[in-house]
């Protein structure tokens, strides 16, 4: 039987150490309100959500009092509207209409996020790809809830260097149109390489094709709880370290198990998976910057930052594969910048730079994320940065994403903030030599040698 | 986690009492689960940091009253004595340090 200790210490760490569960994303397939009647598939949708999703909100609050533990988020995912509003919409403005009623199914079922205004277009756009693509800068600007995500890229088609052209222009776009509000319609858009088709966390979620009809995805989160952990093995050898995380992110998988089953039976719904992730919040103490830091650091940023983010990343594979069923989406730990009190004292502090960031991003997920820059970047720039990442995932084999915010108005220095869990972030400075006849190029980046493995 | 017993199926559930020691709190709690049909099965104290540390794991399946109302009920007599009451599920416990 359970002793005492045992519960001081769970309890502990939901209450000092900031343990939760980060969110209950709820999977919804919506290839099957698609058709030639915008109108009608407009309806279709909302009804589905609203239908299926109807007790989600009302689940995650129940379990969230029968255990005491804090499940922070309740989202949904739907198949990428691409492909559902491909034989309706003819124009940017039709697809925006599907955001317009995504965000109103949203609010209805009491979700923050819904994901999955997404195309796939590792290898090339359709007609109706490109016209979501380019409906983006008006749906995040018309939503309060919608979700972004543009998959440019894989290991096994290569990366599509038009739609990274495009979507540097996208970017601008949207930081246009949000400019009111500090650009934040670039902080619900992300860019992937080897996009996951079972991620519960966003902005980035969307339910892919070759899910079924509903799921269950759960992402747990808890890097106050390792950075504790840590604490207690101060000086001790690589070995000890390396234990230490591996047996806390065992610990922290579990609840989100647990969660994912229970929310699973209560609702009906097949579980999917659990994402491994460590996902920081600005909260004091509940950053993956200060694990780091823990690890050895002076600040995430200095030398040895990749080689700790590597064996941290590692050690929370290991041990979270072996306390959950089914492990998936992006499992890994999250460097955002503005979601990580810790990384914006690195940026502050002039320790980590946007070049840095990009080399932490090759050991871990997921990508270069919720970064600032400044408002006057060249869209051929951020298409360059774009493609760095991407190929980064592709030559990889692993998820990469870009979620970057080119805030208009502001400059290297300023601050920007986002509020809530999105946080605020110093505006970093970017490289500004050119890439333009690079990204003008047009075409197809080709897949890598590895990835023919018939 | 739910074992088979005689009268059906056992629901456990862990009550922590954490606060300042005074006399009466083990007193009040197990009157009020006795009231309410929940058997006690474990109960251990401890001292951590100056408070009062209790745990007990409890059988709700013969109580009449919902999980939430026994939750909403602990957390008022707790507040009534001075002290931080809580009930949780004992599978969160379980899965966490049990393989």
């Amino acid at each position: 039987m359970i002793n005492i200790q045992e519960v001081i210490e769970t309890n502990k760490m939901i209450e000092q150490e900031n343990l939760d569960v980060r969110t209950i994303t709820l999977g919804i397939s919506l290839l099957d309100c698609s058709g030639p009647d915008l109108e009608e598939v407009n309806r279709k949708i909302y009804d589905k959500i609203t239908r299926v999703a109807e007790n989600l909100v009302a689940t995650g609050n129940r379990i969230q009092r029968e255990y005491g533990i804090p499940i922070v988020n309740k989202r949904i995912s739907v198949t990428p509207i691409s492909l559902v509003g491909a034989a309706a919409c003819k124009t940017p403005e039709d697809y925006v209409t599907i955001a317009k009623t995504l965000d109103e199914a949203a609010s209805t079922v009491g979700v923050n996020f819904i994901g999955g205004y997404s195309a796939l277009v590792s290898k090339a756009m359709t007609a109706s790809d490109k016209l979501l693509i380019q409906s983006i800068p008006m749906a995040l600007s018309q939503t309060e809830r919608v979700c972004s995500s543009v998959n440019v890229g894989s290991t096994k088609t290569g990366i599509d260097m038009n739609a990274v052209k495009l979507l540097g222009e996208i970017i601008l776009e949207t930081a246009e149109y949000t400019k009111d509000k500090d650009s934040i319609g670039c902080a619900k858009l992300v860019v992937f390489c080897n996009a996951p088709d079972d991620n519960p966390f966003m902005a980035g979620a969307f339910h892919g094709v070759t899910e079924g009809d509903a799921v269950i995805n759960v992402g747990v989160s808890g890097p106050g709880v390792v950075k504790k952990a840590l604490e207690s093995v101060r000086g001790a050898d690589f070995e000890t370290l390396c234990e230490t995380i591996k047996k806390t992110a065992f610990k922290i998988t579990r609840v989100g198990q647990l969660v994912a089953q229970e929310a699973s039976k209560i609702l009906n719904i097949p579980f999917g998976i659990v994402d491994l992730s460590l996902a920081p919040t600005p909260a004091i103490g509940d950053s993956v910057a200060e694990i780091l830091e823990e690890i050895g650091l002076e600040y995430a940023g200095a030398p040895g930052t990749t080689a700790a983010l590597a064996l941290l990343n590692d050690q929370v594979k290991k041990g979270g594969v072996m306390a959950s069923s089914y492990v998936g989406g992006l499992s890994g730990a999250f460097i955002p910048v503005s979601e990580d009190q810790g990384m914006i004292n690195a940026v502050e502090a002039g320790a980590l730079t946007l070049e840095k960031l990009e080399a932490m991003t090759c050991v871990c997920s997921v990508g270069l994320d919720m970064i600032a820059i400044p408002g006057d970047t060249k869209a051929t720039t951020i298409s360059g940065i774009i493609a760095d990442e991407m190929a980064i995932g592709m030559i990889n084999q692993k998820t990469t994403a870009v979620r970057i915010i080119p805030v208009k108005g502001k400059t290297i220095g300023d601050r920007v903030e986002f509020g809530g869990l999105l946080g605020y972030a110093p505006v970093m400075k970017v490289n500004s030599f050119s890439c333009d006849n690079f990204i003008n190029r047009g075409g197809r980046i080709p897949a890598p040698i590895h990835s023919f493995k018939n | 986690m739910y074992i088979a017993c005689s009268h059906g199926l056992m629901k456990k559930t862990v009550i922590t009492v954490v606060g300042k020691d005074r006399v009466g709190i083990i007193a009040k709690v197990c009157t009020y689960l006795a009231n309410n049909r929940i058997n006690i099965l474990d109960i251990s104290q401890t001292i951590v940091q100056d408070f009062f540390n209790m745990m007990m794991i409890v059988d709700t399946s013969e109580s009449p009253k919902d999980f939430e109302v026994l939750l909403e009920e602990l957390e008022q007599i707790g507040s009534e004595i001075g002290v931080i009451i809580k009930a949780q599920r004992e599978d969160i416990f379980d899965k966490m340090h049990r393989i």
